[in-house]
């Protein structure tokens, strides 16, 4: 496995650090999460049309750039780093994968080219009664009726679930798998936007109460779908470590910045072992998550097993997770007393923290998963 | 489907090391790594000479100088076939892996003629003398002096070396001396290559918390060696002694790592059979170090793909400390899926290798950088934070 990035992914990497210095500063944030939809629809806009980060890692065939999860992943880090208001992690590392892994092709060929060019925004509805968020335990249940269906179940935590355009909803239907697309308008389905204490990301609960839907809202069924979804929790899982990790290192550069700054006994407070030595820390965790996530991601883009692909996931989530938190928690407290406060960073960056630490999997979830072929089945 | 030249070489190895590490050798296997370095010493020592002769030592080096030559990816390879197959912990490891890179790098052509050969050959065994009583983490405060006799051009040298593994076992140290009496610090310092076994040396081991020996001190008295065995100029040593330690970081650390990902599987093994595999709080700590080798796996190829770039990125700043807080935490997982039979000595191969893993790992965290030491150099070198303020005796 080569680690060393191609010239064309540097560049990928280096200008969307760029773009996002600028776009996505700490004000722009702030303004974002103020918003109705909780993003900035202009910002939504010039990545999708103008930049093209859409459609990274959706086949050209389909209207994307046939990049791999690589690039798709070096993004998402970015992104982290610059808390990115948008709807990118729901539309496209969510509900573009899950089309791509779990939907027929005629499907795919409909709506993967508006999802790709970011003219459409989409999310996937996922139960999370379970511990890790696998879609093994289906909360929604579909009937026929004639050559329509009808759909019936609740969801309680849909990231963007309020503002996407389109639902991907997974199904029992005849006592198989199924995924269907629900258009956000949908006479009987409840949205209901939740209050989030993570500000820069929304969460919606979605309830179907007997949703009627056209013959071609069914995206695909059986047990392929069951896979399918299942994969695509992984991915989204590995894209999500990504975007953690960004976040990581974005909490340890700011202490950085800050405690060179801050003078106290005459001095920086950055020259004192016990400050440098919680930065040096900070540092090892988040160059442990960045190894397995960047393992992670050469695995997933190299279309690897279910089993392998889920393990990676539960390496690179758990670090990542970790990782984030704990710089997280230790930017607060480098920050001193304004690292208590709202004006500063790093409060933002703790609840984005806290609040993706559960997504796809806790740590104790993950690791259990890791345990289990390990040590057998837990009693 | 056809195999690639690095599958085939991959057979190759694991081909010669199925027919070789057999016999008299079979009782090697697993043995001799950190913790366990006294084992059969006599005996490693004939293993280095059939590997020499089957071509397998210094692998990596160029064929000039007596190598094979190997690409990057072939001795990352032959390190992983190796630690799979059991292969002895290496007695030439220090010949091959430092000091024989420091000759060919910085030697004379008359130092590399009269050294390589015997390390390429697993006849000449070497140890490294940077440690001092005074000299640990402050490895630059070296006490040992080293003169020229103005009759004879020879060094002649004074002092005492400390935690020198394998000196009893070794013909020869390099040794950082200071040669220039008025100098301080990491100036004057003078890189030498001395025989052991003379009159002017006595080494002494030292019983470690183990109840073993690998270590020693070194004492020098008048010990002497040839004017012409000093690597750079005098005033140099320091230089030299810190390229030596940027060879240690090379692809042997995936070999490492396989031998790590075998004590895992002692302590999986030992947790199915003794029960404690159904405590939720050991599964998500056997969980944890498992995905600690996917990290060291992965931290080991991104060093690999950054090598090409010349200098030392963050990814192999932080490695040493990584695998040594890992490993030291591996060794208390180990005695807590053991339980109250951990407290008790038995003749259970297992249960022994056990134990001496949780008690030797305690000095992982202090040889070749303590923990301490590691984070200085993390927040100074690799997050330009500012040096501690340094304080001169005399001075408040």
């Amino acid at each position: 496995m080569n680690f060393a990035l191609s010239d064309d992914q540097k560049l990928i990497r280096d200008s969307a650090e760029n773009f996002l210095a600028d776009a996505s500063s700490s004000a722009a944030v702030r303004r974002a999460m103020e918003n109705d939809t909780g993003y900035d629809p202009a910002l939504w806009q010039r990545i999708g049309a103008e930049l093209g980060w859409c459609g990274t890692h959706i086949p050209e065939a389909h209207g994307g750039l046939g990049l791999s999860f690589v690039e798709l992943t070096l993004l998402m880090e970015q992104m982290g780093r610059r808390l990115v208001c948008t709807p990118f992690f729901s539309s496209i590392c969510l509900a573009a994968t899950a089309l791509m892994e779990a939907a027929r092709e005629d499907a795919r060929r409909r709506l993967l080219p508006r999802l790709a060019s970011g003219e459409m925004t989409a999310t996937l509805a996922l139960a999370d009664s379970g511990v890790d968020w696998r879609p093994d335990a289906l909360t929604a249940s579909a009937r026929r009726l004639g050559s329509r269906y009808v759909l019936e179940g609740r969801f309680r935590h849909v990231p963007d679930g309020a503002s996407a355009e389109l639902l991907l909803i997974p199904a029992l239907l005849e006592r198989r798998w199924a995924l269907f697309a629900v258009d956000g308008k949908a006479k009987d389905l409840v949205r209901k936007p939740l209050k989030t204490l993570d500000p820069t990301r929304r969460i919606a609960e979605v309830r179907l109460d007997g949703v009627g839907l056209p013959e071609d809202a069914l995206l695909g069924e059986g047990p392929e779908v069951g896979e399918g979804l299942n994969r695509t929790a992984d991915f989204a899982a590995i894209a999500l470590a990504a975007e953690q990790l960004g976040g990581a290192q974005q909490c340890l550069d700011l202490t950085l910045a800050y405690t060179a700054q801050r003078v106290q006994f005459g001095q920086p407070v950055a020259s004192f072992q016990a400050v440098k030595h919680r930065c040096a820390e900070m540092m090892v965790m988040i160059e442990a998550a960045r190894s397995v996530v960047y393992g992670a991601a050469r695995v997933a883009s190299a279309g690897p097993g279910t089993t392998e692909l889920s393990l990676e996931a539960a390496c690179a989530k758990s670090l990542a997770s970790d990782a984030f938190f704990f710089c997280a928690q230790e930017a607060i407290q480098l920050h001193g007393g304004v690292g208590f406060t709202w004006e500063y960073d790093p409060q933002l960056y703790f609840k984005r923290a806290q609040g993706t630490s559960h997504w796809f999997g806790s740590t104790p979830a993950l690791h259990e998963r890791v345990a289990s072929p390990l040590l057998g089945p837990a009693r | 489907m056809k195999m690639s030249d690095d599958e085939i070489f991959r057979l190759e190895v694991a081909r010669w090391l199925r027919a070789h590490l057999r016999g008299e050798f079979e009782c090697l296997r697993h043995r001799g790594g950190p913790g366990d370095e006294d084992a059969h010493p006599e005996l490693r020592k004939r293993w280095e000479r059939e590997l020499a002769r089957g071509g397998w030592t210094c692998v990596g080096w160029p064929r000039e100088h007596g190598g094979r030559g190997l690409s990057i990816a072939q001795q990352v390879i032959f390190h992983e076939e190796y630690a799979r197959a059991g292969g002895p912990g290496r007695m030439g490891h220090i010949g091959e892996g430092l000091i024989g890179p420091t000759l060919i790098a910085y030697g004379t052509e008359a130092q590399k003629r009269r050294f390589l050969p015997g390390i390429v050959a697993g006849t000449e065994f070497w140890c490294q003398g940077y440690s001092e009583p005074n000299a640990g983490s402050d490895l630059a405060n070296v006490q040992t002096r080293a003169r020229r006799d103005p009759a004879t051009g020879e060094w002649v040298l004074h002092g005492q070396k400390v935690w020198t593994s394998l000196a009893h076992e070794s013909q020869w140290i390099f040794v950082v001396a200071r040669s220039d009496p008025e100098s301080k610090g990491n100036r004057g310092l003078s890189f030498l290559l001395v025989p052991l076994d003379q009159p002017g040396i006595a080494i002494r081991p030292i019983k470690q918390l183990t109840g073993t020996a690998e270590f020693n001190e070194v004492f020098f008295d008048g010990a002497r060696t040839a004017a012409e065995n000093i690597v750079g100029q005098p005033g140099e040593g320091w230089a030299i002694a810190m390229a030596l330690l940027g060879f240690e970081r090379g692809v042997s650390t995936l070999g490492q790592q396989m031998h790590f990902a075998h004590e895992l599987d002692l302590v999986c093994e030992m947790a199915r059979v003794n029960g404690a595999a159904s405590d939720p709080a050991i599964r998500a700590r056997i969980a944890q170090a498992w995905i600690g080798l996917k990290v060291m796996r992965y931290n080991a190829l991104r060093m690999l793909a950054g090598a090409q770039d010349g200098h030392l990125r963050r990814e192999a700043m932080m490695y040493k400390y990584y695998w040594s807080n890992w490993h030291r935490e591996l060794g208390k997982l180990a005695m807590d899926v053991l339980g109250p039979d951990g407290d008790v000595v038995s003749d259970d191969p297992t249960r022994t290798r056990l134990q001496q893993l949780f008690l030797f790992t305690r000095a992982d965290t202090i040889y070749a950088g303590t923990n301490e030491i590691q984070l200085n150099i993390i927040a100074e070198r690799a997050l330009g934070m500012p040096k501690e303020p340094r304080f001169e005796k005399g001075k408040s």
